[in-house]
């Protein structure tokens, strides 16, 4: 029963880790490196970079993307940098006045209006000053939601809204935090894996992983959690297992989409889920993972 | 950090059921990285990271005056540091508490000379010793700090040099050390019996060992026990809760055991580490 406890030896050589191989190599800019020089009147400046001297340089450490004129560097670490429409995960940081706070790994906390939730008890209600002080029982601190970006604010700071039967309060499940820049954008965030998993993914690099969801009785709006349930150990397991594969798959800095989690998961399947913690079962998995991957046809690397 | 209600029944029914988040059950630990000799300028270091967690730990050495009611033994003092950057809350005075409190759990389990002999370090009964200084450094918090921390530490004292001394000469009350030339002439400390301790965790109504950030806020109450070899050498409690006598001794056994495991892993692995390793944390 007991396993057995890894204690290992690190020294500067081995800390480096194998990254899974991709076919493509990228150019990894530092700050204050020059990606383009004497760009005076053929580029644009994007995000990340600044001019000097008319060279155009990196302010932080990632790589170039060119849209027409326009260069940018984009950092594989980095505070999340919100757009409008994207799904994220947050965690209720503060109840104020009318509003809450919402902690979703931005550089300020983002706002979810009590009048950019759907609240118990249908569509067209008035939101009046008694559900101002009912709001602590919607919401309180340390709940997590999903929710999408309504709208930017001039400070930069996101405006929240869970104006959908999809998004709300979050039940049971666990909560893993991984690089924004590792998920990748898609149209659909939410995930019903085929082993019995249901998955968030969050633009802001917060995932929720939680048990299946049958979606048709979701018609409260997403203000109750059900604290009785059980989650059977089959699904435990899994989602220990997915948990497990997210963060080897972050590890390795591989992109995170239903597709390369699926992967991983098979691929894991020969450890149990507490040797996937081992840093050599990490780096396995996400190479198997990369192998398959690169096999698909339209697959292309990012 | 707080976690809502849902993520705390989940936690609370993992450990229950004996599967936790992670996959592990609920003897498990995670898995461990060490690195000795980090830090040039001292005697003796190590770094250790268990998954988030992040310790570095250097022992430097000065001469002192025994005590005078301990006129055989050398000195031995704890001194930690929380820095800001494991955790927000850190900043200013913030760790202050925890660091007195880890300094003071690693004091007593020290204090047997079943455990550590300080009379080792006696150069000259009640004239001259050797005082240990060990810095203990958080860089990073990711729960179950106590057991990293006797673990850097017991690595950073197997690690440590101490000076040989070859002649000591004696003129009234003035006493002259020798030290020798050769900066490879010195002795290891036996840490052998040094402690380590293990945190049981209460979670529902089972014990955990080596529990994460988000179990630690699940838990209502858990004790630290400081094992050396077999034997425990201190046994404390932190936090607030209590615990049932019966899952004391059960919380006490199941210390036990994981930590004479531990022991045996670490003395294992710092038994095979080389002398000719390249070391740093960037290259």
């Amino acid at each position: 029963m007991s396993q057995k406890i890894h204690i290992r030896t690190a020294s500067a050589s081995s800390r480096v880790r194998p990254l899974a191989t991709t076919e493509k190599s990228y150019k990894i800019f530092t700050p204050g490196e020059v990606v383009i020089k004497e760009a005076n009147t053929n580029f644009v400046r994007g995000h990340g970079t600044y001019e000097e001297n008319g060279d155009l340089k990196a302010s932080v450490a990632g790589v170039k993307e060119q849209v027409n004129k326009l260069i940018s560097v984009r950092p594989l670490k980095s505070r999340y940098n919100g757009q409008v429409g994207e799904v994220l995960v947050g965690r209720i940081s503060e109840v104020q006045q009318k509003r809450w706070k919402v902690d979703t790994n931005s550089r300020l906390d983002s706002v979810l209006m009590l009048s950019s939730v759907n609240l118990p008890g249908g569509e067209l209600r008035r939101r009046s000053v008694e559900d101002q002080h009912m709001m602590r029982q919607y919401l309180q601190e340390g709940d997590l939601i999903s929710a999408e970006v309504q709208s930017i604010f001039s400070d930069g700071s996101l405006s929240l809204h869970t104006r959908s039967l999809r998004y709300g309060k979050l039940g049971q499940g666990l909560l893993i935090k991984v690089f924004p820049s590792l998920v990748k954008k898609s149209k659909i965030h939410f995930h019903n894996l085929p082993f019995g998993v249901s998955l968030i993914l969050g633009n802001n690099g917060y995932i929720w992983i939680s048990p299946p969801t049958d979606n048709t009785d979701d018609n409260v709006g997403g203000f109750v959690q059900n604290l009785e349930e059980v989650i059977s150990k089959d699904i435990r397991e899994a989602m220990g297992r997915v948990r497990n594969c997210i963060l080897a798959l972050a590890e390795n800095k591989m992109m995170l989409f239903d597709t390369s989690i699926v992967f991983a998961y098979e691929e894991s399947l020969k450890y149990s889920v507490a040797e996937l913690l081992l840093p050599e079962a990490m780096v396995d998995v996400a190479l198997l993972t990369q192998h398959r991957l690169s096999m698909l046809d339209d697959y292309e690397f990012e | 950090m707080s976690l809502c209600d849902a993520e705390k029944t989940f936690i609370l029914h993992g450990v229950a059921e004996n599967f936790r988040s992670d996959g592990r059950d609920r003897e498990g630990y995670r898995p461990i990285e060490i690195e000795t000799d980090i830090v040039q300028h001292a005697f003796g270091s190590a770094r250790l990271r268990l998954a988030n967690t992040d310790i570095l730990v250097a022992v430097k050495i000065e001469v002192d005056t025994p005590l005078p009611e301990r006129p055989f033994e050398g000195k031995i003092e704890f001194f930690v540091d929380c820095s800001a950057n494991a955790t927000p809350d850190f900043e200013g005075r913030g760790g202050e508490t925890l660091a007195i409190e880890l300094s003071n759990i690693l004091a007593s389990a020290y204090k047997s000379p079943k455990t550590f002999n300080l009379k080792k370090l006696c150069i000259l009964k009640g004239k001259k010793c050797w005082k240990l200084y060990v810095d203990i450094l958080i860089l990073e918090c990711g729960g179950n700090l106590f057991d990293a921390v006797s673990l850097a530490v017991k690595a950073a004292l197997f690690n440590t040099k101490v000076p040989l001394i070859k002649s000591v000469n004696i003129d009234g009350d003035n006493v002259e050390l020798d030290v020798s030339d050769n900066v490879f002439d010195c002795e290891r400390l036996d840490v052998t019996n040094a402690p380590v301790m293990v945190t049981v965790c209460k979670i529902g109504d089972n014990c955990v060992v080596d529990p994460n950030l988000a179990e630690e806020q699940c838990s209502v109450g858990s004790i630290v026990v400081a094992i050396s070899q077999e034997y425990f050498s201190t046994v404390t409690s932190i936090g607030i809760g209590s615990l049932h006598a019966q899952t004391l001794c059960s919380s006490l056994e199941l210390g036990q055991k994981v930590g004479i495991r531990l022991n045996e892993a670490l003395m294992d692995t710092l038994s095979h580490i080389t002398s000719d390793q390249d070391f740093g944390f960037l290259k």
